[in-house]
């Protein structure tokens, strides 16, 4: 039977934004990463491009997690006091296509390093591993204002992705982004109007638009994903309907949202089935990714190795 | 795309007899078009125009019931591609297949799991909905035996898998009362599997090879009469699962495509466990209504019946949570006491920081018809009476040795009010759930 075709065809297209910088462009990395691009809804592959595959990122944090629970530190228990060598374990061993350095020993409540620490760990990991990086302050806007321009400074040139830039603090985090040549980390609580303007905030101080990464907050599994999932969505469509201070790519931190849960601790824990704690961080990721996630941190090696085969399987290699 | 009352109007007997209700038949037409009255007000309309105005006022995916009594379920008759457009209505069935040449103890342990997977979490219950008995012994006593096996061990309704009528003659001589879903109907025994479904009055999928000849063989189906039915469109692996169920999706709702109107039935074709969750949790987000799984662990089920709950939430009626007390950790009279509204999400980042903060505590949740603090605050849902009110009468002031409560920092003006109305103290929190954990520190010694 003859059916009528209803396929979909969009004026516009995501945004492409590259990280890291390999040595013809000033940078160290062995290779870059170009994120979004797409020209149609996720993995409707007859209707449009997927140019790029969605990244997947891993932690590593610049001290030992002391939040962690047992069966989830099991992994990296070699590695957790050496962000050098926990980055490089999860490029080798587990695949990780970028990692995200977390400096969480700039908490003012925790270890409360100062600049020069994060200088040297950041240059530390740079050298560990030859894939693009993503750095991330502790949270806090003081401090977050005071180390990130100087992890900004100790990898100039490498085309990072930094963040996080809010409404209300983006102006310092902007700066040194420009200033040292790294993307940014464009972040507003689930609502499509307050990821525009903070875009915009951005593009008014002249960062380019392709050097801007939406992170829309995520919510994780049974915490709010359908908000997270619909306002992806809803932003997509805009971007494929040429909105242009919505079309870039989407980060979303699964791994930390989603190892936060009740559900995924207690299956963590000694005597629990961890198995349900990955599900969890995999079913978190999968919903993002078919609702255009680009670029996702994920936590556990089998959740990375999971989705990437889920990634494999929608990209038809 | 309903019919104009001009069109309706061709179709009616033209008596004027006005035995319908409105004097003349034209005033009928124009009064159904817009949906205020219904055709069996006429009593001398004929058979050919009940059955295209029907047609016509039918919904663009046919809602199919499976099963009988308490654990029934619906599907289809959805209207949106897109949640945030309005809401997804009947939930995707989550299955799991059994095969019918195991041995009766395998046949009965399975069973038992997969009638086992049921959960609750925050007052609901989720759970599972059919089992889908395989003939992969293909033959008839063995499935037949198979399926009095299962019936005796699980209520959840079933679906019968074969594409031998002679073997679902015999499965369903043990369990055609319960309305199982017969799987599947295809371009050569459709005739057969059609007269069986419709003696047994049970719903019929269809399956064929891709989306064109599933569209032919329910229209030869429709044709023969029998419209409980349901499709699964034979695609090749998730990616072309997901391209066609779009398809199948848009050009139900769009172009009122009826061949294509029915609720879809697809089942997961990985063969490790983590990926066979995945694709069903990619056919929960994107138009599958009935998925069926092999592997029934409850710790990859759990997180997908979450999954389901999420995506089917009504985006305009957020969920709410019951007021009252939560404890949150192994709380004692020393540990703090929180409040704030009974919005899901709220509730959800209060607990999840409350937890992360490691210093157990009583979270006293107030109704606020499931608005977020500032919402409500706004709306006069949440103030410094109503809260005096609440922690008054929760009684926590006999599980706690002191009378202090910390209100969300948005709300610091509620301060005055809630002293004035009761004895206990306020301490304004943090303006956003995340500082619970380093304010916590700050502020409390036990």
């Amino acid at each position: 039977m003859a059916i009528p075709v209803m396929k979909e065809s969009w004026q516009s297209k995501v945004l492409e934004v590259v990280l890291g910088a390999t040595p013809e462009k000033g940078g160290t990395r062995g290779k870059t990463i170009t994120i979004g691009g797409e020209s149609t809804l996720p993995y409707l592959l007859s209707e449009g491009d997927i140019p790029n595959r969605p990244q997947v990122a891993m932690e590593v944090w610049d001290i030992a997690p002391d939040n962690w629970e047992e069966q989830l530190m099991e992994p990296f228990a070699d590695v957790i006091e050496d962000p050098a060598a926990w980055a490089q374990k999860c490029v080798e061993e587990f695949g990780a296509d970028l990692v995200q350095l977390k400096l969480m020993s700039g908490d003012p409540e925790g270890e409360d390093a100062g600049p020069e620490d994060v200088e040297e760990t950041v240059k530390k990991v740079l050298k560990a591993v030859d894939v693009p990086i993503i750095i991330t302050g502790p949270g806090n806007e003081e401090k977050d204002n005071l180390l990130l321009p100087a992890a900004a400074e100790a990898s100039r040139g490498e085309n990072c992705l930094l963040g996080l830039a809010i409404e209300e603090n983006y102006r310092t985090l902007a700066a040194a982004c420009m200033a040292n040549g790294h993307n940014i980390i464009a972040t507003s609580p689930i609502d499509i109007n307050l990821c525009k303007q903070v875009n915009i905030l951005l593009s008014e101080m002249d960062v380019p638009k392709n050097r801007i990464v939406i992170d829309p907050t995520t919510g994780a599994l049974g915490y709010g994903i359908e908000y997270t999932y619909s306002i992806m969505e809803r932003i997509r469509l805009g971007a494929l309907q040429a909105d242009k201070m919505i079309a870039m790519p989407f980060l979303n931190f699964v791994g930390e949202e989603a190892w936060r849960t009740k559900e995924a601790r207690e299956s963590a824990q000694e005597g629990g089935d961890i198995r349900l704690g990955i599900s969890w961080e995999i079913l978190t990721a999968v919903n993002f990714i078919h609702a255009g996630s680009d670029l996702l941190v994920l936590r556990h090696p089998d959740s990375v190795k999971q989705i990437k085969e889920h990634i494999d399987v929608l990209m038809g290699s | 795309m309903g019919l104009t009352g001009l069109q309706i109007f061709k179709l009616l007997p033209k008596t004027n007899c006005g035995e319908c209700g409105p004097p003349t038949c034209l005033a009928f037409a124009m009064e159904l078009a817009q949906q205020k009255t219904s055709l069996d007000k006429c009593p001398y309309v004929s058979e050919e125009a009940k059955a295209e105005l029907g047609e016509a006022s039918a919904p663009p995916i046919r809602l199919i019931t499976v099963g009988k009594g308490e654990k029934e379920f619906q599907v289809g008759d959805e209207t949106e591609l897109f949640r945030h457009d309005k809401t997804f209505f009947n939930e995707t069935a989550i299955g799991f297949e059994l095969e019918d040449n195991l041995e009766e103890k395998a046949i009965r342990d399975k069973a038992k799991t997969i009638d086992g997977l049921s959960f609750e979490r925050i007052g609901l219950e989720l759970s599972v909905n059919l089992v889908a008995v395989c003939n992969t012994s293909q033959d008839a006593e063995t499935f037949a035996k198979a399926v009095s096996l299962v019936m005796e061990e699980t209520d959840l309704p079933l679906m019968l898998v074969t594409e031998d009528p002679t073997c679902a003659a015999a499965a369903l001589e043990k369990c055609a009362s319960s309305r199982p879903l017969l799987y599947a109907a295809n371009n050569e025994n459709y005739e057969e599997m059609t007269k069986i479904a419709d003696e047994n009055s049970c719903p019929l999928v269809v399956r064929g090879e891709n989306l064109e000849q599933t569209a032919e063989i329910t229209d030869k189906i429709a044709k023969l009469g029998y419209r409980e039915l349901m499709i699964d469109p034979g695609s090749g692996g998730a990616g072309e699962y997901l391209e066609d169920l779009t398809q199948i999706r848009r050009l139900a709702l769009r172009k009122k495509f009826r061949p294509l109107g029915y609720p879809t039935v697809v089942f997961t074709g990985s063969e490790d466990t983590y990926q066979e969750v995945i694709e069903a949790a990619v056919y929960t987000c994107k138009y599958g209504n009935v998925v069926i799984m092999k592997e029934p662990d409850d710790w990859k089920t759990f997180p997908l019946l979450i999954l389901r709950q999420n995506i089917y939430t009504d985006p305009q009626k957020p969920i709410q949570v019951e007021a009252g007390v939560y404890e949150i950790g192994e709380v004692d009279e020393n540990s703090p006491v929180y409040v704030t509204t009974n919005f899901s999400l709220t509730y959800f980042s209060v607990m999840g920081e409350i937890e992360a903060s490691r210093v157990p505590g009583y979270l006293l949740i107030v109704d606020t018809e499931g608005t977020s603090v500032l919402t409500a605050w706004a709306a006069g849902k949440f103030d410094g009476d109503k809260v005096a009110e609440e922690l008054v009468q929760s009684g926590l002031e006999d599980r706690v040795n002191h009378k202090k409560v910390i209100i969300p920092g948005q709300v610091a003006v509620l301060r005055a009010k809630i002293e004035d109305n009761c004895d206990w103290e306020v301490l304004i929190g943090p303006g956003e759930a995340t500082g619970i954990p380093s304010f916590i520190r700050k502020n409390w010694q036990a």
